[in-house]
């Protein structure tokens, strides 16, 4: 990209050579380059994922009607005159969530920020291994390339779910087969990012910065670097049953006598269909921290430094981060209450779930408390954080009813539940993710994004998002499956929501409307945005104190910072200016 | 541009940085054999008889079906090349390259031994027909010992390279050099521990 052309001369002459086009910008080892390349493909892949689902509500909203405009683009395994087949609506479903959560918004979130942020604001010249960062990219990369392309193997990608619980996904066509490999290789990668993660964190922060010296959003990155750690190999492990289930013919996820079509399936049996479950949730209800966790995270950091003044509570966030991260790993079975796992377990994994809303409720609290007598400027990205705060309220509260046995019975499986989590991750981890743009652009590049184009973005996204995903909350309640091809027409307790398929459409294809300003915006301000300055947000945390914008092409920092005091003074009485970064000595030091 | 604390320990930490990681990549390989591992008690416990039927033979012991000498023998073998891994390390901390290559060089042997050995119990499952497919006794066993060899294969191949192309450290960076052959050791000490549960698990249990 543009930015890193106009390094600053010095360390060309340190290094004595000139680097070629493909080590500095493709096989890049530096993490500024790297966390820039995972940006760029994971929002190429959010906004394919994106496109996914307006196809699916097209069919939703108006079932059995041929696509206007791009209709005629499908083949005829996909979409026959226009019209989509079940089997298409089910590719794309499957994966549009795959594409979301394992190929957007995880690599968005810890890949690119992570990637990006996590090295400048400890004070680190770099990431601890370099080489297995770039590693760590080119692995998802292939990944994302081979999920890509099951969409053109005979009878298309995989059909059985982001989930893919077996048995279905066992008997699928060889889509399944390509979207297992590709998981090995995104777990793979997540797996080299982590270990270099929290190698970094515990062994590269800056002369004088403690443990409690770390910005929140570096702690939310540990404590989701340990999660992707310890949660993604048993993903791994099912991934590996499942291939051997498909390939080798064995049984692990298959139970004895299946019928499949009328007939019984030609296995060993004696497999367990439940296995599936324990070891994908085992994984996907961490997922969901991964998911969450960096974008409180970026939500933290833009609060304190627009409301300037300091977190409330800050040890208490970081203590409520790390007991969060811990329950992750014990509330994986309450997505499994309808499976007649007993109830031992399920008053087991309900009470696990009621305890883990406590710190996420502590961490929005304090995050709400922090505005409390602050002079807000009310930014862009402090635009983003702030809508953040009640979208993840909405999405977290509509979750206690899911996370007890009793009341989730007879949510499960509707669209109640996909109101829920996209309330989390997308009016809530992505208009977070979003404010992080914003709040990085400057440093990423040397220039600030337009603030008028950032604000009919941020509205029109705010607006548009509830009107799709509310409906799904009362389309839920009214019973309706997820699932449904034809959106729920052909059952008669659904008639009296039907009206909302439309009105979620149209809400989708209006929000797609409104990411043309960001992405024009995005384009336009690498070249012509306004020049920012070093520290463009008066920001006391040492990716805006110390580095330039942007930062040093390699080692980040013309000289490496010391650490002298928290993350946030801002407004501090002891100091003139209203923010004190973390790497200015003390006044008796400087004066000396 | 140079990382801090890849060959020196962090004084507060007490670790460098490969160590460190490296502790942290065992931790990960920990949960996917643990995860694996769950699969089995989880489907052991679900079936009526275990091992089971195979064959068109109802078994009731694993040891009957599976070869327990030849699982001995390379339980030996995978010991006996930890202690050699071990050996190559202290000669280099001890400056004697020479016996580091005598040390590495029977590590490698000795973990081609045991593939070898364990290609050929494959062989016979496989001349038995005794497949993957044929009960999730045999699917479990053929997976988990199969990922554990996959294992062996990725440490024999770190410790080739440390024996010829990477060794050319020594003469460069010899600390950093005999750092590296540890964090190889950490690894190569954690595939040898994970056979040492799989044997008794799957071969005696």
């Amino acid at each position: 990209m543009a930015d890193h052309a106009a390094v600053p001369e010095g360390h060309h002459g340190e290094d004595g050579h000139h680097e070629s086009f493909w080590r500095k910008y493709i096989f890049s080892t530096d993490h500024k380059v790297i966390g820039i390349q995972y940006g760029i493909t994971s929002l190429l892949f959010l906004l394919f994922g994106f496109s996914l689902v307006m196809l699916m509500r097209w069919q939703l909203a108006y079932p059995g009607q041929p696509v206007p405009l791009i209709g005629w683009l499908f083949s005829d395994d996909t979409m026959p005159g226009g019209i989509m087949l079940p089997e298409f609506y089910n590719q794309l479903g499957a994966m549009h969530g795959t594409i979301m959560v394992f190929l957007g918004i995880v690599p968005l979130a810890v890949g690119a920020f992570g990637n990006y942020v996590v090295p400048l604001q400890i004070g680190a010249p770099d990431m601890a291994f370099p080489k297995l960062n770039m590693a760590s990219y080119w692995v998802f990369f292939v990944g994302g390339v081979i999920m890509l392309g099951s969409f053109f193997v005979p009878a298309g990608a995989a059909k059985a779910g982001w989930t893919s619980y077996a048995p279905l996904s066992v008997i699928e066509s060889m889509g399944q087969t390509m979207w297992l490999i590709s998981m090995v290789f995104l777990i793979t990668s997540s797996l080299l990012g982590a270990v270099n993660f929290l190698t970094t964190i515990v062994q590269l922060r800056a002369d004088g910065m403690g443990f409690m010296q770390m910005p929140f959003f570096v702690w939310a990155q540990f404590i989701t670097s340990f999660l992707l750690l310890l949660a993604f190999p048993p993903l791994e492990a099912a991934a590996v049953l499942q291939l051997s289930d498909r390939l080798l013919d064995t049984s692990f996820f298959m139970p004895s006598g299946l019928v499949v079509s009328g007939e019984v399936v030609d296995v060993a049996g004696g497999g367990s269909p439940l296995l599936w479950q324990h070891l994908f949730w085992f994984l996907a209800h961490p997922e969901v921290y991964v998911l969450v966790l960096p974008a409180m995270g970026i939500v933290a950091e833009i609060i304190a430094n627009n409301a300037r003044k300091p977190l409330k509570g800050y040890k208490v966030l970081v203590y409520s981060l790390v007991f969060l991260g811990f329950m992750s790993f014990i509330v994986w079975a309450h997505h499994m209450f309808i499976t007649g796992m007993g109830q031992v377990m399920s008053t087991f994994f309900q009470t696990t779930t009621m305890i883990i809303s406590v710190p996420s409720v502590i961490i929005l609290t304090a995050l709400f408390l922090s505005l409390w007598g602050g002079s807000i400027r009310f930014t862009t990205p402090m635009l983003f954080a702030l809508g953040f705060l009640p979208m993840f309220g909405i999405g977290g509260l509509t979750g206690l009813p899911l996370g007890l046995a009793a009341t989730d019975i007879p949510l499960h499986d509707t669209y109640y539940v996909i109101g829920h989590f996209h309330y989390v991750v997308a009016p809530g981890t992505i208009l977070a993710l979003m404010g992080g743009i914003y709040y990085w652009f400057p440093k990423m590049t040397g220039r600030t994004m337009n603030d008028t184009l950032g604000k009919i973005h941020f509205w029109g996204t705010l607006v548009s998002m509830n009107f799709i995903f509310f409906p799904m909350l009362i389309q839920g309640l009214a019973g309706v499956s997820r699932r449904l091809y034809d959106g729920g027409q052909i059952y008669a307790h659904a008639q009296d929501v039907l009206v909302y398929n439309e009105v979620m459409s149209i809400a989708a294809w209006v929000l797609f409307v409104f990411q043309i300003p960001f992405i024009v915006n995005l384009l336009v301000s690498m070249k012509k945005g306004k020049a920012a300055a070093d520290n463009h947000w008066n920001a006391t945390t040492l990716e805006w104190s110390a580095a330039p914008s942007p930062p040093v092409g390699h080692g980040n920092f013309r000289d490496l910072p010391t650490v002298y005091r928290d993350p946030y003074e801002y407004s501090h009485p002891d100091h003139d200016e209203d923010y004190w970064p973390q790497d200015v000595p003390p006044a008796e030091a400087s004066e000396n | 541009m140079q990382i801090p604390f890849t060959v020196a320990p962090r004084p507060d930490t007490g670790v460098n940085n490969a160590k460190l990681g490296v502790w942290l990549f065992l931790a990960s390989e920990v949960m996917l054999f643990g995860g694996l591992f769950s699969a089995y008690i989880f489907l052991r416990i679900g079936a009526p008889e275990w091992p089971g039927m195979v064959g068109g033979h109802a078994y009731e012991r694993a040891s009957d079906i599976l070869n327990v000498p030849l699982a001995t023998l390379n339980t030996m073998v995978l010991i006996g090349s930890s202690v050699t891994m071990v050996m190559s390390w202290a000669s280099l901390a001890m400056q004697r390259f020479d016996r580091y290559r005598l040390y590495m060089g029977a590590t490698i042997a000795l973990g081609f031994v045991f593939l070898v050995v364990k290609a050929f119990e494959y062989g016979e499952k496989f001349s038995h027909g005794y497949l993957p497919a044929e009960n999730n006794f045999l699917a479990i066993y053929f997976v988990l010992t199969g990922l554990h060899g996959l294992h062996v294969i990725g440490g024999i191949l770190v410790n080739m390279y440390f024996m010829w192309p990477g060794a050319r450290m020594w003469k460069t960076d010899p600390k950093r050099f005999t750092n590296r052959i540890e964090i190889a050791g950490l690894y190569w000490h954690f595939v040898d521990l994970v056979w040492i549960f799989l044997f008794p698990t799957i071969y005696l249990l």
